[in-house]
């Protein structure tokens, strides 16, 4: 999944930030500090449950086979439901499916379909329907630009780019009530998978009708706890509850608001004017202030990503050149640039692949070190690739116009002319113009870069640096990192897998054709009332499984 | 008149062309695409993307089929917001840009040109000299700083009005908005209407009237305000432009659905079509009501209606 998009309206931010920073201390509006939340005990849920979010950008799509950004998936989320579900804390349960088995070889999946499960309308959710929504999901004609995640399905790969027709995918109807699955190649994190948007199941009768339409109030008919109420374009998308949802009882919140709120002190101003109960983030430059002010609000969590700094491994300087790349990485205190530049939860990070479930995190040896040793070693380095104080590095930052993204790379390139006197150029550009000069690795050198995993597996991130890849932006081309790769994907034993990627991981690390700086925190604000709330690392959250406190 | 009509109407076609082929190939001309994204896309994807939208086809032939869908009033769909057209968007859009831009012209209108005539009457007593002061004080706080300065004075501090959201077309959701995009205006307006009242109020036909011992009020409505209007009335065209265009930011920082919004959104996103829509909408709005300034001045101003 692409990292957040970056935040628009910079200056905008810059000026708001000024000013709310000004005005700290005054006391809140719509904050009554009498009656204790949750009444006396602190678990009373209040007469009217609706639950406003502010949800980023606008979504460009609530067709789930059409829609791409985070802030579609929220909504999507609630509105549809996969197989598979995802728990408020993380973990995977029985969905539109109730219960599922494994052939041995991990490449034939059955699912039993729950048999009270329901449409918005009414209408059973069958096996069919998600026969018919996995083959809509791969059609090309349907123009899915996420169809990438269901090629671990067979044959998925050639049915989207058009070998073969839709009906030719490894999904079938054995009844209305049994589904099967067979996959590619053994996919430890395939169910993980089946909560993405794109294996969401669509609503047949509802295309034929309404067509390319079928996303709107009144039409869509979702499986999810959630029906589509209103949609105003730019203003705010009305959700409610879904009588015929099969665990409809558990429901607790009747009507959920997602407002699209771009910037995000604009954001911050209407939480704080009690207009919203739940931000999408929180601006960095509020921290402090957030921190101090309403600490037991702002909710920060490990989240699924990493941030790194690519070289441009296909052009000199860095071609062939390890050692430069180690220097450059080891001169990085990234202490100080999660504690001091960053200050918002992210954890430092020495390998490219962030905590996830059944993997553990390579670090190279230099990452045990204190940074005066990494330090020295760096300068030691830097010299024996051919430079020196007398012909120093020159070399050029390459980020995409964004202030946070701003202040990184201008750390950066301060410790690197301190420790050992390079002489680094930021250039800035506004996103798409970075994106497709970036893809291209013609004129970067050093460029940033990011990546949120699509599901919780340390594939999602490996594969990145295959050599094969679209999205390998250093050029990082290593036979035995591809061989590797290659192997783990093929192999069906998970013991084996994970050291087959725990040794990638480690080649990637000696090579460093990335600086791996840190892993990401998702963070927002919650207002004290909104009861179930739990962080998690992919920060997905389903509105039936929160509630509002009486307040 | 009617040619004078007509001749205006016409004049306004080639603009219009000049606009639409310089909007297409400008954000043809911007690096980046609709569908460049962190994640890679399959090639055989982005093909179908660009096939689906006509965006395979030679640049110029793209722009003679936007042509023609655009005669027959066909904006096409939009990249980024799939679910819609493009006429979709500014059909919702506009009615909320439209109602925020004209209760703000109104605001700039009723209070500019009384502060500007009251100023006038008082030239360089300390209250002109107040009102002025105001007035420059409004010209220079660009919307982006005053609007965040609103919200946080009187939503977030204070809790009056909310800080953001249309909330259907409420009154409460209105004021903020609609005071950050007049206040400029009100202060321009004022600044135009003191000078050109001051100087009206100087000439030999005000100072018959006086000796005639007409009083004030007549004075002022029956013959100065005519005149001296006039200025103001041919800064109408401008300051809709100016409102139109200070809409795009509040908009944005307000949260409203207008079609401002869509204007940011679309050229950060590389939204050909979206962008093309309202650039197209806004040109036709502008020449339009700089066509119905033309047609007042020429009433107010009989000698604009000569031939010639």
């Amino acid at each position: 999944m692409p990292e957040c998009r970056p935040q628009r309206r910079a200056f905008l931010s810059a000026l708001l930030c000024g000013l709310l920073a000004g005005c700290g201390g005054r006391q809140e509006a719509g904050q009554p500090a009498r009656v204790p939340v949750g009444g006396a005990s602190g678990k009373e849920r209040a007469a009217v449950q609706v639950l406003r979010k502010g949800n980023g950008a606008e979504p460009e799509s609530l067709d789930p086979h059409r829609a791409e950004s985070v802030t579609a998936a929220n909504i999507l989320r609630d509105l549809f439901e996969g197989l598979v579900l995802e728990t408020e804390d993380g973990r995977l349960m029985p969905g539109a499916a109730a219960s599922w088995e494994a052939s041995a070889d991990g490449l034939t999946y059955i699912f039993h379909m729950r048999p009270e499960g329901r449409w918005s309308n009414g209408d059973p959710v069958t096996a069919q329907d998600f026969v018919y929504g996995l083959r809509r999901s791969c059609d090309p004609a349907t123009l899915n630009e996420y169809a990438s995640i269901l090629f671990p399905i067979r044959n998925a790969e050639a049915v989207v780019s058009g070998k073969l027709p839709p009906a030719a995918l490894g999904v079938r109807a054995l009844d209305d009530t049994l589904l099967e699955i067979r996959l590619a190649g053994p996919t430890p994190y395939f169910l993980g998978l089946l909560t993405h948007s794109t294996a969401y199941p669509v609503h047949r009768p509802s295309i034929g009708r309404y067509g390319a339409k079928f996303a709107r109030p009144g039409m869509l008919v979702g499986n999810g706890a959630y029906r589509l109420e209103e949609w105003v374009v730019q203003s705010h998308i009305r959700l409610g509850r879904n009588t015929h949802y099969w665990d409809d009882a558990h429901t607790s919140i009747e009507e959920v608001w997602y407002y699209p709120i771009e910037n995000g002190d604009a954001e911050v101003a209407r939480y704080r004017a009690g207009e919203l109960d739940f931000t999408q983030s929180v601006p960095l430059r509020q921290m402090r202030w957030l921190r101090e002010n309403l600490p037991g609000e702002l909710r920060i969590a490990p989240y699924l990503g990493s941030y790194y700094f690519g070289f441009n491994t296909t052009r000199p300087p860095f071609r062939d050149n390890p050692q430069l790349r180690l220097a450059l990485s080891m001169a990085v205190d990234r202490d100080i640039l999660t504690q001091r530049v960053m200050g918002t939860g992210e954890q430092p990070a020495y390998g490219f692949v962030p905590p996830v479930a059944d993997y553990t995190g390579q670090r190279p040896a230099w990452a045990a070190w204190t940074q005066e040793q990494r330090n020295a070693e760096a300068r030691r380095l830097y010299r024996e690739a051919g430079y020196s104080e007398d012909n120093p590095l020159v070399v050029e930052v390459l980020y995409n116009t964004e202030q946070n993204q701003k202040r990184i790379a201008g750390a950066l390139a301060a410790m690197w002319k301190q420790v050992l006197g390079v002489r680094a150029k930021l250039l800035n550009q506004e996103w798409k113009v970075f994106l497709e000069n970036r893809k291209r690795k013609v004129i970067t050198q050093v460029f940033r870069s990011g990546w949120i995993g699509d599901y919780n597996d340390p594939y999602t991130f490996s594969q990145l640096m295959h050599s094969k890849n679209g999205q390998n932006d250093p050029g990082y081309s290593s036979a035995e990192y591809d061989r590797l790769l290659d192997e783990a994907a093929a192999t069906a034993d998970p013991a084996h897998r994970r050291m087959l990627l725990e040794a990638a991981e480690r080649r990637l690390l000696a090579d460093q054709p990335l600086i791996p700086l840190f892993f990401y925190a998702s963070k927002r604000l919650v207002k004290p009332w909104v009861g179930g709330y739990q962080p998690n690392i992919m920060d997905h959250h389903h509105t039936k499984d929160l509630h509002i406190l009486s307040h | 008149m009617l040619r004078f009509t007509l001749q205006r109407l016409l004049t306004g076609i080639p603009t219009l062309l000049v606009l639409v082929a310089g909007a297409f190939f400008l954000m043809r001309a911007a690096p980046g695409g609709p569908f460049d994204r962190e994640r890679d896309l399959p090639p055989e994807i982005e093909a179908n993307l660009r096939r689906a939208y006509h965006l395979d086809e030679p640049l110029l032939q793209q722009f003679l089929h936007y042509l023609g869908n655009l005669l027959r009033g066909d904006f096409g769909p939009s990249l980024q917001y799939r679910d819609f057209s493009v006429s979709e968007l500014i059909r919702a859009g506009f009615p909320v840009s439209l109602h925020i831009g004209a209760l703000a012209m109104l605001l700039a209108l009723l209070i500019g040109v009384a502060a500007g005539t009251w100023a006038a009457l008082r030239q360089n007593s300390a209250g002109d000299h107040v009102v002025m002061a105001a007035a420059m004080t409004g010209i220079s706080i660009p919307n982006f700083v005053m609007a965040p300065l609103l919200v946080l004075l009187v939503a977030v501090g204070l809790g009056w009005l909310p800080a953001g959201g249309y909330g259907g077309g409420a009154w409460r959701h209105l004021v903020l908005p609609v005071t950050t995009l007049a206040l400029p205006q009100v202060a321009y307006l004022a600044r135009l209407s003191r000078a050109s009242m001051i100087e009206v109020l100087a000439s030999p036909f005000i100072r018959t009237a006086r000796a005639q011992g007409l009083g004030l009020g007549t004075i002022l409505l029956r013959h100065a305000l005519r005149p001296a209007l006039l200025p103001v009335v041919s800064y109408l065209g401008p300051a809709t432009a100016a409102v139109i265009t200070g809409s795009v930011v509040i908009e944005q920082i307000f949260g409203l659905p207008g079609i401002g919004r869509f204007f940011i959104t679309g050229a950060l996103n590389r939204d050909y079509t979206l962008v093309m829509g309202v650039v197209v909408f806004y040109g036709v709005l502008i020449l339009l009501c700089n066509f119905l300034v033309d047609l007042v001045y020429g009433f107010l101003d009989p000698r604009t209606r000569q031939p010639g």
